[in-house]
């Protein structure tokens, strides 16, 4: 298999611990990433590794009995140790503070703590199956304060830690959920909801797993995802996860359903937000987007994004004393029956003592989409896209994968829709920070620059400018997709570069299509620039127009009287010249010499005369005299005019 | 009023210097009953006063003959290539020693456009072209043969743009398209001479013959067809009048543009979605099918259909916005050579074959007049800028003549025209010497007290902006 097949692969540095065994017990954290090797209760030591190295710490502790539970709260603060159904023993790991044990038994009498969640670095909530109690530690003093607590029958309890949520499992047959979000200091109910189950069991008994719920976080919103398995008696055949979203206020709502189409043991993986199934038995995984609407299925109902796909292959290196540098890594084993899958998108081996995170690979599901419509919508929803987006571009416009104009134009279209969003809502922080921070009642947060922004000059360098150098593509092929991007940032009301401009006028220069051109300047579709201008004018020796083109450009620049005045002369139109600096008002600042030099290069003496004239009368005008200034530098031209006309046709001084 | 009865055409396959002569005259010269001998006697006469000028001149021969009863003109397109065209001299009219040379110019451009539509559209071009050809109201337009541009803004602009592209694309076979709209031009992928030509034939000849269903019904009482589901309005005007008719002939009309060295035969298939008319041009080696034509309007008419409307509304906005739709302050004929632009707001209503003016026809033939004198002084180049008022009271006349750009500016009081002489020679005389201008009161630094620069001119360019 090439590495075009596989789009899902695990990191490439694993956390790597010692693997479980009767010695060694291994725990994970999901709020802080930690995995902690337990050996022997403690006593023989107990290594925490973290997704950085910073947060790996090791250390002992007494063996007090076998450890159910071991988590350090936010910022390895404090450690937690269930060891009990009854009680969590904590030790202090902030400096100077006393480093002895002290122990917090649950309030509510005959319960049995199921577990406990740090939801901040000195707030602990014990889950029981009694209910839920929310404490406050307070290490200098080695005890615990409670804050609050709620009593509801608990089956199993799941926790998110990115928004500190923690949802319960009641009722007989579990499948009434009951979310709590806790925020430094609050707990808040928020609206319980129920798990439609697809079949009833009589008589009633716990049918909801916890091993088929999964909280995550996909696209901002928390959601519970539900993995519904094939019953005989309903009509589906196949599995398919129920995704409920929960808002912060307000009631669940049953948003999407994903079509597994295949039955079996499933584990569920939220990487980029991306739903990531996957199927034991088959040894592969789908991928769904939430936010891709499928055109010909019911809304919300999302068939698998990409054909399933195995997770690329791993090999592990061989480490330790035993390595020698020659030996081949060994393949690990995918999907294997060790593996542990935990929220958003870890994936642990406790047999093999490593921990992954998953990702998404792009660039092969540029061949794997065929509809390259969808294919930009999925990509611009992803983290890394910036230069799969590219490639795709590229890859439309070039070689036998070539799109047609259609393809082209809903590819810019798509593009430049988000390349607006993110100038607007810039736009409107810039606007909303101008206005001072008093007027807007809540703080704007700067819109990101994502990867999915691509703008003109993205698109200039990876696309564009070697695309318009290919030989072997048609020129007509060239013009019509430049003008498509432009027409599409038109369409949004983005201002286009003139680098883009440049590259159509050279388009269209290199194949004679002057015409074209003309056309195109005539509606404004190349907008007027200086630099613009000055390249139309370059072009006068091989299409006359262009002189007359660049003229009318500079005028409506209205800020460039000065290369209409140098252009006008350099033609020989001294009088034109002379109107065009009159009628913009710049007349009594303009160098006589440079305007007699023009009208002496004609050697027209009555044209001389002319211009002659006119600067003696500005000169009386300004000065009084219609003699010239010596450092106007106008003695030749005077001797010149004497010479022609005569010393009488001099303009005399007026005498008062 | 001259009509074609006899025409005669001798031409071998080939393009080369064979000789070939096109020829025609009025039916009131001879008597019908020996109208073959009368065609040959009359080419030779034509030929023998060419070969007997060109004893004078090599290299031009007469351009005109004129006698008491008639005027007879010849040119000489191409190598060998001869038009004559003889024209009666109106009743009435004094007989003129001068020449009228102005007039001459008029008519030698008539006649090269009967060339270039003769070569245009072979079949049905030329004598459609004869019978809408009403010398006597040949006016300024007509010497300046220019093509008016529909004014449109960017975005609309980029659309069509589009829309071309993607049929082409579609469709491989179209070599190139042209796009109109209310019988003005917007896009064209034919170079500019041969889209003058075209240009010509579809607005006198092939777009009036087709007008009748719109002027009875207005677009919207058409009748809409069907194609992939998709209600559209569009229709051949060249071609098949009904896909569905199992008789449908799929012949176009071929016409010839000349590329850089040769000339190229294509079929013109001219497809009308209301007031849009888009023009494919293909090449006339392959036989064009029922299956490609219904091809063409399943693309062609929903997509044509929708970008119409969309230009419409985008229009009435404009015209709104900018005020177009009031009556307009001056009165101006634009004409510009670099891109062939025309535009008028003394001609109102094209009808198939004439303008209407709303200036009297005695003002037209002066404009016309000082039009061709400023064709003669051009020639001279001393200053491109040129700028006649003629002050008569109440009539003033600006005429801007910047190469390439003419603009012809009228503030006119439609009473007592007649009275109006005008003199070309003092007017043109006035252009070259700049020091008996200023003694005329004419300071050449001070033509901008006449609100005139030349590049305002530029500015003035109406049929470009889409604020005007």
């Amino acid at each position: 298999m090439s590495e075009e097949h596989y789009y899902l692969e695990l990191c490439e540095n694993p956390v790597q611990f010692e693997n479980a065994s009767s010695v060694n017990n291994v725990f994970f954290d999901e709020a802080n990433k930690q995995v902690f090797a337990v050996r022997s209760g403690g006593a023989t030591g107990v290594v925490v590794k973290g997704p950085e190295d910073k947060s790996s710490v090791a250390f002992r502790m007494d063996d007090k009995g076998e450890v159910k539970c071991i988590k350090f709260s936010i910022g390895n603060k404090i450690l937690a140790v269930q060891r009990t159904p009854k009680s969590v023993d904590f030790i202090n790991f902030i400096p100077d503070y006393p480093h002895l044990e002290f122990s917090q038994e649950c309030k509510m009498k005959n319960a049995s703590i199921l577990g406990f969640c740090w939801t901040n670095w000195n707030e602990i909530v014990f889950i029981t199956d009694q209910g839920i109690e929310f404490y406050q530690v307070l290490p200098d003093k080695r005890s615990l304060k409670l804050l609050k607590s709620q009593s509801i029958n608990v089956n199993w309890y799941m926790y998110c830690p990115e928004t500190a949520v923690i949802l319960l499992s009641t009722t007989f047959q579990g499948n009434v959920l009951q979310p709590f979000a806790f925020k430094s200091g609050t707990m808040s109910k928020m609206s319980k909801f129920e798990i439609e189950l697809p079949v009833v069991p009589k008589p009633a008994k716990l049918n909801l797993s916890e091993r088929d719920i999964a909280v995550a976080n996909i696209y901002g919103q928390l959601y519970v995802m539900y993995l519904k398995h094939h019953s005989r008696t309903t009509d589906s055949p196949c599995a398919e996860v129920v995704l409920y979203q929960l808002p912060r206020e307000g009631s669940v709502k049953k948003t999407n359903v994903l079509k597994l189409n295949t039955t079996g043991k499933f584990a569920l993986n939220v990487v980029d937000n991306l739903v990531v199934v996957h199927h034991q038995s088959t040894q592969t995984s789908i991928i769904f987007d939430i936010k891709l609407r499928e055109p010909d299925c019911a809304l919300n109902v999302h068939q698998p994004v990409l054909p399933p796909r195995s997770i690329h292959p791993y090999r592990i290196p061989l480490t330790g004393p035993s390595a020698v540098p020659s030996q081949p890594p060994v393949p690990c084993e995918l999907y294997s029956s060790s593996w542990s899958v935990f929220q958003p998108d870890i994936i642990i081996s406790a047999s093999e003592g490593y921990q992954w995170y998953l990702q998404v690979k792009l660039p092969p599901t540029v061949n794997l989409l065929q509809d390259k419509g969808k294919l930009i919508d999925f990509l611009l929803r992803r983290r890394d896209c910036k230069m799969v987006i590219l490639s795709v571009c590229s890859q439309m416009l070039n070689g036998e994968d070539k799109g047609s104009l259609t393809v082209v134009a809903t590819v810019f279209d798509k593009l430049n829709q988000v390349f607006k969003e993110y100038l607007e809502a810039e736009q409107t922080y810039t606007v909303a920070m101008e206005s001072g921070p008093s007027r807007g009642s809540t703080a704007r947060e700067r819109p990101v620059r994502t990867q999915a922004v691509i703008d003109q000059s993205d698109m200039y360098t990876h696309v564009l400018s070697s695309f318009t150098e290919k030989k072997d593509i048609s020129h007509k092929f060239i013009i019509a997709v430049l003008m498509e991007y432009i027409r599409s940032l038109n369409q949004v009301q983005i201002t286009v570069q003139h680098y883009l401009y440049e590259l159509v006028i050279k388009t269209l220069v290199h194949h004679s299509l002057f015409y074209m051109l003309h056309q195109f300047l005539q509606y404004h579709v190349l907008s007027d620039s200086k630099p613009l201008a000055c390249l139309l004018l370059s072009l006068e020796g091989t299409y006359p127009a262009a002189h007359q083109l660049s003229l009318d450009m500079l005028k409506r620049l209205s800020t460039a009287n000065d290369e209409i005045v140098e252009v006008l002369l350099s033609k020989q139109q001294v009088l034109g010249a002379l109107r065009f600096i009159r009628s913009v008002g710049g007349n009594d600042n303009i160098s006589a010499r440079k305007f007699l030099d023009a009208a002496l290069q004609t050697a027209d003496q009555m044209l001389f005369y002319t211009i002659f004239r006119f600067f003696e009368q500005r000169n009386l005008r300004l000065r009084g005299s219609p003699c010239f200034n010596l450092g106007e530098h106008c003695e030749e031209h005077v001797v010149y005019f004497k010479q022609v006309f005569g010393e009488q046709a001099l303009m005399k001084q007026a005498t008062v | 009023m001259i009509s074609p009865r006899m025409t005669l055409r001798m031409q071998e396959k080939q393009y080369t210097s064979s000789l070939l002569i096109f020829f025609i005259y009025n039916p009131s010269f001879g008597p019908q009953e020996s109208e073959v001998e009368n065609k040959i006697r009359n080419v030779g006469l034509c030929e023998a006063i060419v070969q007997f000028t060109r004893t004078f001149c090599q290299t031009k021969p007469a351009k005109s003959l004129h006698t008491q009863k008639n005027r007879q003109f010849f040119f000489e397109q191409e190598d060998s290539f001869w038009i004559v065209m003889v024209v009666r001299n109106p009743m009435g009219e004094e007989p003129n020693k001068d020449g009228k040379p102005q007039e001459e110019e008029g008519i030698l451009v008539v006649l090269i456009l009967c060339y270039s539509l003769f070569f245009l559209a072979m079949e049905a071009g030329l004598l459609q072209y004869l019978q809408t050809l009403h010398l006597q109201s040949r006016d300024l337009l007509d010497v300046f043969g220019g093509i008016a541009l529909f004014p449109l803004d960017k975005k609309s602009y980029l659309k069509i743009q589009s829309f071309v592209n993607r049929v082409e694309e579609s469709l491989s076979l179209i070599k190139c398209t042209a796009f109109l709209y209310n019988d003005q031009l917007i896009w064209s992928g034919l170079e500019q001479d041969n889209m003058r030509i075209l240009y010509k034939y579809l607005t006198t000849s092939l777009f009036p013959r087709h007008s009748e269903p719109e002027l009875a019904g207005r677009d919207s009482a058409l009748r809409p067809e069907v194609a992939r589901n998709l209600l559209h309005y569009g229709r051949f005007l060249t071609g098949p009048a009904n896909l569905k008719d199992p008789e449908a002939k799929f012949r176009f009309p071929r016409i010839f543009v000349n590329t850089e060295d040769s000339y190229e035969e294509l079929h013109l298939i001219v497809y009308k979605a209301m007031s849009a008319a888009v023009c494919f041009m293909i090449s006339a080696s392959v036989e064009l099918t029922r299956e490609f034509c219904e091809q063409l309007v399943g693309l062609v008419g929903p997509q044509l259909t929708l970008l119409v409307s969309d230009i419409c509304e985008q229009y009435n906005v404009n015209r709104r916005i900018s005020g177009l739709d009031k009556e307009p302050q001056f009165k101006f004929i634009y004409f510009n050579h670099m891109n062939l632009a025309e535009k008028s707001t003394i001609h109102m209503r094209k009808t198939p074959s004439v303008f209407l003016t709303s200036v009297h026809p005695d003002l037209m033939k002066i404009l016309g007049d000082i039009n061709c004198d400023f064709a003669r002084v051009i020639t001279l180049n001393y200053n491109p800028i040129r700028v006649i008022t003629l002050n008569y009271n109440p009539i003033r006349v600006i005429t801007l003549n910047y190469n390439p750009i003419r603009v012809i500016t009228l503030n006119y009081n439609p009473i007592r025209v007649s009275s109006l002489n005008y003199n070309p020679i003092r007017v043109s005389s006035l252009n070259y010497n700049p020091i008996r201008v200023s003694s005329l009161n004419y300071n050449p630094i001070r033509v901008s007290s006449l609100n005139y620069n030349p590049i305002r001119v530029s500015s003035l360019r109406p049929s470009f902006d889409s604020s005007l």
